[in-house]
């Protein structure tokens, strides 16, 4: 079965429900067990391969490197980005519009008020194996 | 003393028979599994040092009943069962032993399941690997594909579907639907075998060996023998791929890396198929593969009678893919113009299919309309979800560039 990757991209900006730490505690709770309820419905499914949250951007480094010297490493948050990678789902489905489904139940988890977040879910599928038979 | 090996393979050829025969007798899926595989731990431990009870087959199934009354009468419901157990133990009514495995194999692979739920079912009830080996085989956690396993099982409990060989008038129906799941299961298999994880159980030799026990059973079925030709063709894999994992395509593949033994067979039961009344996609396939298997080199291809066979492959199946096939056949028979007309009805039915881009790159790349060949191969590049094909296809446009430059 095909796997895709579904990134949960934050914006703070577009969406205005800001920072988490400035909600209100039972919408805090309320997120988060939307969450575990949607990958426990998942792995109940057979369909959850991996999840994870990341990090908030301000532990995050840049690195680059031209191959000479030593790296240059910068760190985060950078104000520039606005769009922020939260976390990811990998999910092993039946098809691209199982992972457009589930995509939609992430984007839509309860932010303030219990009012949907519409998190942008960027949906990519994984390279897999070349296809049966002979090229 | 027997070989722990040797045991092994026993008990992997009893598993499905000895979980057929309980099942049959008590119904219960679920807890007749449960009952089989305490059986097989219990055998694996014991007989190594005691050696093999002279009917290996039935101490299982006496050993799983056992455990299995033995967790019915610790049940709430233990009356009701044992009677509907009883009055499904008819005298007399006790078919040969082989057919339970078979039984067991339209069960696992039951149109009402999907095909990803059949093939997982099949390996844990059928093959019998365990789930932690079907799980690293599909890369999925363990917790997952048994969830998939057990959701398997309840819909098949669900739906009752009754234990017992298909009616003669769906029989033909349910027979092509395992046939699909073994052959999905073959493709999984041999797609992966790029893979470098040493571990991966080795699909498509599962699904070799249950449709070698499926011919066993129904020998007289010519779409079972195509199927199994077909898969024979797994011979060719040592070739197939490059010290990288990189594809090398079937014109350029070293032949002598063949496992030709394999082939050689496989050959053989491609003839027996296809002389063995109605013809189908899987008998067909078979042919065209033993038509590149007899080739001593790509240029000796006998391309005319392929072409012929692709169409009748795209007459019986309809399958568009095959006509992408067809169109290469006929360009190394007429020409690659040939094959780009043969092509050009396929953009409505395709659209946006990588593997037209490609099949048109490498016409026109016959042609030597190296620039047109680029942008396809880099069009199908772009498109592709399988990794190796991908740089296959960046390389080969790279190259025409280059060429172009």
């Amino acid at each position: 079965m095909p796997r895709y990757m579904l990134l949960t991209k934050y914006d703070v900006d577009s969406i205005g429900a800001g920072p988490m730490s400035e909600w209100d505690p039972d919408d805090i709770t309320a997120h988060l067990e939307f969450l575990r309820a949607l990958n426990q419905e998942l792995i109940d499914n057979g369909e959850l391969v991996d999840m994870q949250a990341l990090t908030g951007p301000e532990l995050a480094k840049i690195v680059t490197f031209d191959g000479q010297g030593s790296p240059v490493v910068t760190d985060g948050p950078y104000t520039e980005v606005k769009e922020v990678l939260a976390g990811y789902q990998l999910v092993d489905v039946e098809s691209e519009a199982r992972a457009i489904e589930i995509a939609a139940r992430v984007s839509a988890a309860p932010g303030p008020g219990g009012v949907p977040l519409r998190n942008r879910i960027e949906v990519r599928q994984l390279m897999g194996p070349p296809p049966g038979g002979d090229v | 003393m027997t070989s722990t090996a040797r045991i092994e393979d026993l008990l992997r050829e009893l598993a499905p028979q000895v979980l057929g025969a309980v099942v049959r007798r008590y119904g219960d899926f679920d807890a007749a599994e449960d009952a089989v595989q305490e059986a097989l731990l219990a055998a694996a431990m014991h007989w190594p040092a005691e050696g093999l009870p002279d009917n290996p087959r039935g101490w299982l199934i006496q050993t799983a009943v056992r455990r299995l009354t033995d967790q019915y009468r610790s049940d709430q419901a233990r009356r009701r069962r044992e009677e509907s157990a009883a009055l499904r133990e008819l005298p007399g009514a006790e078919p040969a032993q082989r057919d339970d495995a078979l039984v067991l194999l339209f069960m696992c692979c039951h149109p009402a399941l999907t095909p990803a739920s059949s093939i997982a079912l099949t390996l844990r009830a059928v093959a019998g690997l365990s789930t932690a080996e079907i799980a690293t085989a599909f890369l999925v956690p363990e917790a997952t594909m048994a969830q998939r396993i057990s959701r398997a099982k309840q819909k098949i409990k669900a739906s009752g579907i009754p234990f017992r060989m298909p009616a003669p008038q769906e029989f033909e129906a349910r027979l092509r639907s395992v046939l699909h799941v073994l052959y999905l299961l073959f493709n999984e298999g041999y797609t992966s075998s790029a893979g470098t994880d040493l571990h991966r159980t080795d699909l498509s030799g599962e699904a070799i060996r249950l449709t070698r026990a499926m011919h066993a059973m129904l020998p007289e079925r010519s779409e079972v023998t195509g199927l199994l030709a077909l898969m024979l063709n797994d011979a060719r894999r040592p070739a197939r791929t490059g010290a990288h994992g990189e594809l090398i395509p079937l014109a350029e593949q070293d032949r002598t890396r063949w496992n030709r033994p394999a082939i050689a067979e496989g050959v053989r039961l491609a003839a027996t198929a296809m002389s063995g009344g109605v013809v189908g996609e899987y008998q067909l396939q078979a042919a065209i593969a033993a038509l590149h298997d007899g080739a001593e080199r790509a240029e000796d291809t006998d391309w005319p009678q392929i072409l012929g066979l692709y169409g009748l492959l795209a007459r019986l199946s309809g399958n568009p893919i095959v006509e992408l096939n067809r169109a290469v056949a006929a360009a190394m028979v007429h020409g690659p113009r040939a094959g780009l007309d043969l092509l050009a009805p396929l953009d409505k039915r395709l659209p946006g299919h990588y593997r037209l881009d490609a099949v048109r790159g490498h016409l026109l790349d016959m042609i030597g309309d190296t620039e047109a060949a680029a942008a396809h191969y880099r069009a199908a590049a772009a498109r592709t979800t399988s990794e190796p094909e991908r740089q296959y296809l960046v390389t080969k446009a790279a190259k025409l560039n280059q060429h172009n430059r």
